[in-house]
């Protein structure tokens, strides 16, 4: 089957495929040791759940999932944790996170597992185990598969298998769907049932004919009745999630929409295949299919234990002296890595070692002429150049009138900008400007309102105070009436009509007030002590915050207008 | 840190005007072939001034020179500027024009990407303003056996402003075809004699509708290599087409074919080079039709009701204008919002 739809724009660039394609899939030697970050997903941080000196199992955990949007992570391999600390990670912040560090025992020794039948499985069992196994998206996103093989609210009508895979120099889910496809097809059915979706349609760039064939025999071997193979046109980025939906389904997920609305959902080939891993097996991620690629000398894909060290790995594949640094993904939405240190994640589909050669450093850009050849190829459909005017002027406000959040990133514009204009880093940095705006305005909103609340009750409580007062002086006034020395039976000084909760409460809020007064009265005590450097930091932080505002002020004026 | 893609298509700012000028050499070459080779020396003369101004602005706004005297974008102008003037105007007019392009209607509004209006175009307005009667002397074509000058006599009057002895610049040189129409009509003449005269060929002016024809291919080749789209010519030959066929249907005495219109003056050097400027023109699909449906009409209205022959050069600066509105009506619907079908 041909696809039926596709998508606006889109490149052409050299796809650098068939360097990592002419030999299998290898095993990697065990490394010296595997640096493991607890953060390989989206969501919170894994806690670490071992200790510094414990010997640990091939699959054990070692970081728990915590909170709902979370994920587990295990030891690739047994052996000894020697470290857990902040190490740098492969990921485009540069900054470090939480590792576990294990020193291999060279045994490779199995934690005891074991899978299920998942016919017989209920569904939030399933996807226990698929969260406990540290099942995520590997396309790069990473985002927990529990959640996402879920839908309460929508009805699913078509599951998106993908396995585009449109970057240039990627083939690790090529080479997957070649030589494992029986697997990929079983875990794309487990997701399936727990969408309760009516059909899987599995979508791969019309230059993998080797995967296409492997899939389409697997399908029939494995007597799949809601599956089609789609071989879809080879152009950048139709991997992208909503736009291989587009091009399988002709329906179009607008930014901010969740795919689940329109009755969709996408798992990445190797999400399926671990999700099978995982509940067939019991077996939790611990590897993953990376493509070692450019300036090497044996360009191949590797299954790689999560957590070995990058250096390692592209020593195995003979790194050329003259690579100055390493991307991993690909060359249009890839990030270069802080260090060849690191260790790889979920994430790391692919480690490009680059040098000069291979990727010249971009030329010095010149103005734009608005050829507007960035809105031919934007897949989301925007006027690159006028976000980039915007951009530039840090008109943020007119940038996101001109759907900044709707661009997915892909570097297409920038691609083909002939004045070498780096747009998507615009979009990068107004998108990032934005967010911290907001945040800022949030925080600032949010102390305001505090602020007001205690204004309001230092006022109640004044005038409670002065009830309070009142009253007293009204019972005691009352008691010395009553002058045959009644006693009074109880020593609330309030009315003898008062309600002990109010009592109650009037006490409490004395005490919070007795809190409030001391925590003000110290406080300037702190601001004074403070250095000439910190007092100017905070006046540049409330400039700041003033300045957010003020943006948020005009933002809503020309919305408003 | 250097930030993904690590990779960019190989093409620039110059190849895209060096792709344009190229498209420009069918209609050069025609030109030369009816006309004589006059028109070379106003290109070169037009050329040397655009650079020389070039380097001088980028000098004074310190600017680097390289990146942007190899952009080819001044020697575009420079071109496009020569090529609608008359072949044997002074030198300095050529010099004039130009610098004023480039100095004023490119540099001063911020240079390369960031001026309003189309600099050739305001080059021919300031032109035509200041010295009307030079830029009605247009070379007459080979085909009409009249006297011509001599490569050298060229030479000489456009750099000297002196002409073979006995010999006027009248009995050389000829007012446009469309010019001419204009000046008959006034006369009286019906549209039906006046194409009978001697300097009209098979649709328009003898010869320099063949040069509208060489523009007109370099157009296609520009089209085949998506340095332009459809649009805009479409747009404009398709409204230009439109308004003259109306006026003619009604009225043939009075009004010519839209055929004239279209292998007249400037329309297919405008339609393919002049509104297909990216920088002066919108940049939404819907904006450059309108943009340039707008520029058909004028250019119409200008030639059959204005006071200059030709109406390209104003109708292309006044829609220049009208692009940053046009832009901010014409913003097309993004992925996935765009309604109806789903």
């Amino acid at each position: 089957m041909k696809a039926a739809f596709k998508f606006h724009g889109g490149v052409h660039p050299p796809t650098h495929k068939t360097e990592s394609t002419r030999t299998p899939i290898a095993q990697t030697a065990l490394p010296s040791k595997l640096v493991i970050p607890l953060h390989q997903h989206v969501g919170a941080r894994a806690k670490p759940v071992v200790q510094v000196g414990e010997h640990v199992l091939k699959g054990q955990m070692i970081g728990k999932p915590e909170g709902r949007l979370s994920n587990a992570v295990h030891a690739s391999t047994s052996g000894t944790v020697s470290a857990i600390d902040l190490q740098l990670v492969a990921h485009h912040s540069g900054q470090p996170d939480l590792c576990v560090t294990i020193v291999p025992d060279g045994r490779d020794e199995w934690i005891a597992h074991t899978g299920v039948d998942y016919k017989q499985t209920a569904h939030t069992e399933l996807r226990h185990l698929l969260r406990q196994a540290g099942v995520v998206g590997l396309g790069g996103a990473v985002f927990p598969s529990d959640l996402k093989a879920y839908s309460n609210k929508h009805k699913i009508k078509t599951m998106v298998l993908n396995g585009a895979e449109c970057e240039p120099y990627i083939t690790c889910d090529d080479m997957l769907m070649r030589e494992r496809p029986a697997d990929i097809l079983r875990g794309a059915e487990v997701l399936r049932e727990l969408l309760y979706a009516e059909e899987i349609l599995i979508g791969i760039e019309d230059n993998k004919p080797e995967a296409i064939a492997a899939m389409r025999q697997a399908v029939i071997d494995g007597k799949h009745e809601h599956m089609t193979v789609v071989a879809v046109p080879t152009v950048y980025p139709s991997g992208g999630a909503k736009q291989l939906m587009r091009i399988l389904t002709g329906i179009e997920v607008a930014a901010g929409v969740r795919s689940t609305e329109k009755g969709l959902q996408c798992f990445n080939v190797a999400t399926a295949y671990s999700a099978w891993r995982a509940i067939a097996h019991g077996e939790p991620l611990l590897s993953r299919i990376v493509t070692v690629t450019g300036n090497v000398a044996h360009a191949q894909n590797f299954e790689v234990l999560l957590g070995t060290p990058v250096d390692e790995l592209m020593a195995q594949a003979g790194s050329r002296p003259d690579t100055d640094k390493h991307i991993m993904g690909g060359p249009m939405m890839g990030v270069q890595l802080p260090s060849a240190t690191v260790g790889i994640t979920k994430a790391a589909n692919c480690i490009i070692a680059s040098s000069p050669a291979l990727f010249p450093p971009p030329k010095p850009a010149l103005p734009c002429i608005r050829c507007t050849r960035c809105a031919e190829v934007c897949p989301a459909e925007l006027q690159p150049q006028d976000l980039y005017w915007f951009a530039k002027a840090n008109n943020f406000g007119k940038a996101q009138e001109f759907h900044l959040f709707d661009c997915i990133e892909c570097g297409a514009c920038t691609y083909v900008c002939p004045s070498n204009i780096p747009l998507v880093n615009y979009y990068r940095y107004a998108k990032s400007e934005i967010w911290a705006r907001e945040q800022e305005a949030q925080a600032a909103e949010l102390a305001r309102e505090r602020h007001e609340f205690r204004q309001l009750r230092i006022e109640r409580e004044k005038q409670e105070k002065a009830e309070k007062l009142a009253q007293k002086e009204k019972a005691a006034a009352v008691a010395k009436a009553a002058s045959d020395a009644v006693q009074m039976p109880t020593a609330t000084p309030l009315g003898p009509n008062a309600d002990p909760d109010d009592a109650m409460q009037l006490r409490i809020d004395a005490a919070l007030a007795r809190a409030k007064e001391q925590a003000s009265a110290a406080h300037p005590k702190n601001t004074e002590t403070l250095t000439p450097q910190q007092h100017a930091e905070i006046a540049e932080a409330d400039a700041r915050r003033a300045k957010a505002h003020e943006m948020a002020l005009s933002d809503a004026e020309q919305k408003s207008e | 840190m250097w930030i993904s893609p690590f990779i960019t298509k190989s093409n620039s700012v110059g190849e895209i005007m060096f792709k344009v000028m190229l498209a420009l050499i069918p209609g050069i070459a025609l030109y030369v072939w009816y006309f004589g080779p006059a028109i070379l020396v106003s290109l070169t003369l037009a050329s040397l001034t655009a650079l020389a101004t070039e380097a001088a602005m980028l000098k004074l706004r310190e600017r680097p020179l390289k990146p942007f005297l190899s952009d080819n974008s001044a020697l575009l102008t420079a071109w496009l500027l020569a090529l609608s003037i008359p072949p044997l105007a002074p030198w300095w007019m050529v010099v004039v024009g130009t610098a004023f392009a480039i100095a004023v209607s490119k540099h001063l509004y911020g240079g390369l990407g960031n001026n309003t209006f189309n600099p050739a175009m305001i080059g021919y307005a300031v032109l035509i303003i200041s010295f009307p009667v030079h830029m009605t002397h247009w070379l007459t074509p080979h085909a009409l056996g009249g006297i011509e000058l001599s490569f050298a006599e060229q030479l000489s009057y456009i750099f000297k402003g002196v002409l073979p002895n006995g010999l006027t610049l009248d009995a050389v040189t000829m007012a446009t075809p469309l010019d001419t129409l204009k000046t008959q009509l006034h006369l009286g003449l019906s549209v039906h004699d006046i194409s009978d005269m001697p300097i009209y060929g098979h649709l328009a002016g003898k010869g320099s509708e063949m040069v509208a024809l060489g523009f007109a291919i370099g157009g296609v080749y520009l089209l085949l290599n998506r340095i332009i789209t459809w649009h805009l010519p479409l747009a404009y030959l398709g409204a230009l087409f439109a308004t003259a066929g109306i006026f003619h249907l009604v009225d043939p005495t009075h009004y010519v074919t839209p055929l004239f219109h279209w292998f007249s003056g400037a329309a297919m050097l405008g339609a393919f080079f002049i509104l297909t400027d990216p920088v002066t023109s919108p940049t939404t699909a819907k904006g450059k039709i309108i943009f340039a449906v707008g520029a058909g009409v004028l250019t119409y209205l200008i030639r059959a009701f204005g006071g200059f022959p030709d109406g390209m050069a104003f109708a292309t600066l006044f829609m220049n204008i009208c692009v940053p509105l046009i832009d901010a009506w014409t913003q097309p619907k993004v992925f996935g919002k765009k309604g109806g079908k789903q």
